[in-house]
C-alpha cells in the first residue's frame, strides 16, 4: 500500500515538476518576506536616509517637516574638522581597540582550547561557568566592576596589595579607565569561546592523531595544525573585535556619564555620536558622525573578506 | 577515533595502540588540566563573588577595620546589661577571645567570657590593633532596599513583556526566514545571504536617527513599540545560526513529510523545528538576553517614561547613586542578572550543543 501510494506520488510529482519548481520557488520568496520587509524597513532605507539627513540642518528639537529644516550642502561635513571632541573620541576609541582585540583573540581561544582538552574534568560544568558572565547585563556587570575596582573595598586593589603593589583609582583615574573597561569587556567573551570551541571541534581528529605518529609535540601540533585550521575563525572575531570596538559605549556612558569623565577620557566615538544626536539634538551632523562609523565598518569588512579569501586556511568550502 | 581500516599488517597499530592505553591512564594530565581550569575560573568569576559576598553584607561592614571578606557582624558579649565587643587578644597563654568593657590608648580593660567570675583585667597594649571577633551573619537589607529604591516589580514586568514577546516575534520569523535559505532555489539567493550576513555588522547608529524621526512620526516613541516590532521582521545573526543547523538535517526528512502530502509550511513545523530544538534554543536565550540587557534602544525611545522603563534603564539611573553604596549596588545587580541566570543554567545543555555544533563561524 505504501509504496504504491509513494510510486504514484512519485509519478505524479515528475508530471507537474516545472510547476512545482515555481510553487517552491514562491514558497520560499515567502519565507523570506519577514526579511525582506526588515531589512528594507529598518536598514536599507534609513541608511539612504542617513546619507540625506548628513546634507541637513535638521534638529530634534522641532517635528520633521519640510518648513523645519533646510540643505546646507556639505556643513556638516566642514564641521568635522573643527570639532573638539572628535579627535579625542577617536584617540580614546582607538587606544580602547589597541587592548580590546588581543584580548578578545587570546582569552577565549585559551578558555575553548581548556574546555576542548580531553583531560578537563567535567567540561561542561566549566563551559557553563566560563560563559556565565555574558548573560549578565551590562548595567549589573558595570555594578558589579564598579564595586570590584573600588580603590578602597575592591578586591583586585586589595588582592594587589597583598603582594605589596598600590593598585589604581581605576574608573577614576584618566589613565586607568579604559583599562578598567577592557577588563570589564573581556567578561563577556562566552559567545566567543563557544565560537572557538566549535572551531576546535571541527578539526579532523585524523590529522591530530597522525601528527602525534610523527612526533610532533602538543605546542608544535597547536601552531602547526590548530592554529591554521581554526584561522578563518580567528579571522571572524578579530574582526568583529575591531567593529565591536568601535561601537562600545554603553559601559562607558553608564560609568563617566555623558561627558565621558574622568576628564572625557572615556568620550568614545560612539558616546560622541549619541551626544550629539540624542543630547544636543543635532542629528544632520550626528549623521555625518554614524555615516563616519559606517564606512569605516565597510572598509574594515571588505579588508578583512580580502584577507581571508587570500590567506586563511579553509577546511570547508561551502561558504 | 581510531580507525581500524587499511591492511591488517602494519607497523602502524603498535603506536596506536600504546596511543590509546596512554590516553586511558592520564590522571596526571586530568588533575593538572583541571586544577589549571578551576584557577582560571576562581580569578574569571572572582567579580561574581565581590558581588554575593558584598551584597550580602551590613553596609557598616565595608568601612569597619579589618573586617573579614564574606558577610559578618561583630560579636558581642552581654556583661552587666551591655553589649561588648570581642577581640582576639594575645595573651602569654596564646589568643584568646576577650570582651572589652573599656578601651585606652595604651591600654584596655578586658573581661574574659569563658570566666566571667575572674572580672574585668587590664592588658597592655593598643586596643585598636586588634582583631574583632567576626561572625558569619548575612542580611538581606540590601535586598529590601533596593527592591523598593528601584521599584524592581514594575521593572520586572515592563522586561518581561518586552522580552518575551520580541522573543516570540524573532522566533517566528527567523525560524521561517532560516527555513527558506536553507531549503529554497530561490533565484539571487546566494547574493540575498552574503547581503543579510553582511548585515551583522551593520552598526545600529547607521540607522538609528532615521528609524527615531520615523518612530517619532508615527507616535511610536514614548511606548514599546520600537523595541518589539522590528523583532518581528527577523536579524541575520539568529537566521544565521538556525540556517546553519537546518542545514544539518537531513533532506531525506522532508522528502518523506512531502511524500505524505505535507506543504512547505507544515513541514516546516512538523519535521524542521522538532529536529531543530538546540538551535531554536540558543535563539531563545540569544535573543532573550539581549532585550534583558539591551540598554541603548529603550533609553532613546522611552526618553521620560520611567513607568515604561525596562530593568536595564530603570537601574540605570542608580550606577551613580550607588556607587557610594556598594551592597546596595551588588544586592540591585545580583536582582538584575537573577533571571538570565536561572534561565541559562537551565538550559545549558540544549543551548550549548545548539551553538557549538552549528558552528557560529562559517
Amino acid at each position: 500500500m505504501a509504496v504504491n501510494d509513494s510510486v504514484v506520488t512519485r509519478a505524479a510529482s515528475k508530471v507537474s515538476r516545472g510547476n512545482g519548481a515555481r510553487q517552491r520557488v514562491r514558497w520560499g520568496i515567502f519565507f523570506l518576506t519577514p526579511w525582506f520587509i526588515g531589512f528594507l524597513a529598518f536598514q536599507l532605507l534609513p541608511i539612504v536616509f542617513t546619507f540625506f539627513l548628513s546634507f541637513t540642518d535638521y534638529n530634534a528639537t522641532k517635528e520633521f517637516t519640510p518648513d523645519n529644516f533646510k540643505l546646507i550642502g556639505l556643513s556638516n561635513y566642514a564641521k568635522l574638522f573643527s570639532d573638539p571632541d572628535l579627535l579625542n573620541s577617536l584617540g580614546v576609541t582607538l587606544k580602547f581597540a589597541l587592548i580590546a582585540v588581543p584580548l578578545g583573540l587570546a582569552v577565549p581561544l585559551l578558555f575553548a582550547l581548556l574546555v576542548n582538552s580531553k583531560h578537563l574534568f567535567a567540561p561542561n560544568i566549566f563551559r557553563t561557568l566560563y560563559y556565565l558572565p555574558t548573560v549578565i547585563p551590562i548595567v549589573a556587570g558595570v555594578m558589579v566592576f564598579q564595586g570590584v575596582l573600588n580603590p578602597q573595598s575592591g578586591w583586585i586593589d586589595l588582592a594587589l596589595k597583598l603582594i605589596g603593589v598600590d593598585g589604581p583609582r581605576w574608573l577614576q583615574d584618566p589613565n586607568w579607565a579604559i583599562p578598567a573597561l577592557n577588563i570589564l569587556s573581556v567578561w563577556a567573551v562566552g559567545n566567543a569561546m563557544l565560537i572557538y570551541l566549535g572551531a576546535l571541534q571541527g578539526v579532523p581528529t585524523e590529522i591530530y592523531e597522525a601528527s602525534v605518529l610523527d612526533g610532533a609535540g602538543s605546542v608544535r601540533r597547536f601552531f602547526a595544525i590548530t592554529i591554521p585550521m581554526i584561522s578563518p575563525v580567528i579571522f571572524y572575531t578579530v574582526t568583529l573585535g575591531v567593529i565591536n570596538s568601535f561601537q562600545f559605549f554603553v559601559a562607558a556612558l553608564l560609568i563617566g556619564g555623558r561627558n565621558g569623565d574622568p576628564q572625557g577620557s572615556t568620550m568614545f566615538y560612539n558616546l560622541h555620536f549619541y551626544r550629539e544626536a540624542f543630547v544636543f539634538n543635532d542629528l544632520g551632523y550626528a549623521s555625518v558622525l554614524a555615516l563616519i562609523l559606517f564606512v569605516i565598518v565597510m572598509i574594515l569588512t571588505t579588508l578583512m573578506f580580502r584577507f581571508l579569501q587570500g590567506r586563511v586556511f579553509y577546511a570547508s568550502s561551502d561558504f | 577515533m581510531v580507525t581500524t581500516d587499511q591492511s591488517p599488517a602494519k607497523p602502524k597499530t603498535r603506536p596506536m595502540f600504546q596511543l590509546r592505553n596512554m590516553l586511558r591512564r592520564d590522571i596526571g594530565p586530568t588533575l593538572l588540566v583541571t586544577v589549571l581550569g578551576l584557577v582560571v575560573m576562581l580569578i574569571f568569576l572572582m567579580p561574581l563573588g565581590y558581588m554575593v559576598a558584598t551584597a550580602f553584607k551590613p553596609e557598616t561592614q565595608l568601612s569597619a577595620q579589618n573586617a573579614p571578606l564574606w558577610p559578618a557582624k561583630p560579636v558581642t558579649y552581654s556583661y552587666q546589661g551591655q553589649d561588648l565587643p570581642l577581640y582576639n587578644v594575645p595573651l602569654s597563654d596564646g589568643m584568646k577571645q576577650l570582651a572589652m568593657v573599656k578601651g585606652f590608648r595604651e591600654d584596655a580593660n578586658f573581661i574574659d567570657p569563658a570566666h566571667p567570675e575572674k572580672g574585668v583585667f587590664d592588658w597592655i597594649g593598643r586596643y585598636r590593633t586588634l582583631d574583632p571577633v567576626y561572625q558569619f551573619a548575612p542580611t538581606l537589607d540590601n535586598f529590601t532596599t533596593a527592591w523598593d529604591d528601584v521599584n524592581f516589580p514594575l521593572l520586572f514586568r515592563n522586561t518581561l513583556f518586552i522580552a518575551i514577546v520580541s522573543t516570540i516575534g524573532t522566533l517566528i520569523s527567523c525560524i521561517m526566514v532560516a527555513y527558506g535559505f536553507a531549503r529554497f532555489r530561490i533565484p539571487g539567493k546566494n547574493i540575498l545571504f552574503i547581503v543579510l550576513i553582511s548585515t551583522i555588522v551593520l552598526p545600529p547608529q547607521a540607522t538609528i536617527i532615521p528609524l527615531y524621526i520615523l518612530f517619532s512620526k508615527i507616535g511610536w516613541t514614548g511606548t514599546w513599540l520600537p523595541l518589539i516590532v522590528p523583532a518581528f521582521f527577523a536579524n541575520a545573526y539568529d537566521v544565521f545560526l538556525l540556517r546553519q543547523y537546518f542545514m544539518s538535517i537531513p533532506k531525506e526528512l522532508d522528502e518523506a513529510a512531502v511524500m505524505d502530502g505535507a506543504n512547505p509550511l507544515t513541514t516546516l513545523i512538523w519535521v524542521i523545528i522538532p529536529q531543530a530544538i538546540p538551535a531554536i534554543t540558543a535563539v531563545t536565550l540569544f535573543h532573550f538576553f539581549f532585550t534583558w540587557n539591551d540598554y541603548f534602544t529603550p533609553l532613546v525611545y522611552l526618553v521620560g517614561k520611567d513607568d515604561l522603563a525596562p530593568l536595564s534603564v530603570g537601574i540605570a539611573k542608580f550606577v551613580g547613586t550607588y556607587s557610594t553604596h556598594p551592597t546596595r549596588a551588588m544586592a540591585t545587580a545580583v536582582l538584575t542578572m537573577i533571571v538570565p541566570a536561572v534561565m541559562f543554567f537551565f538550559a545549558q545543555r540544549q543551548f550549548m550543543q545548539g551553538v557549538v555544533t552549528t558552528g557560529v563561524d562559517k
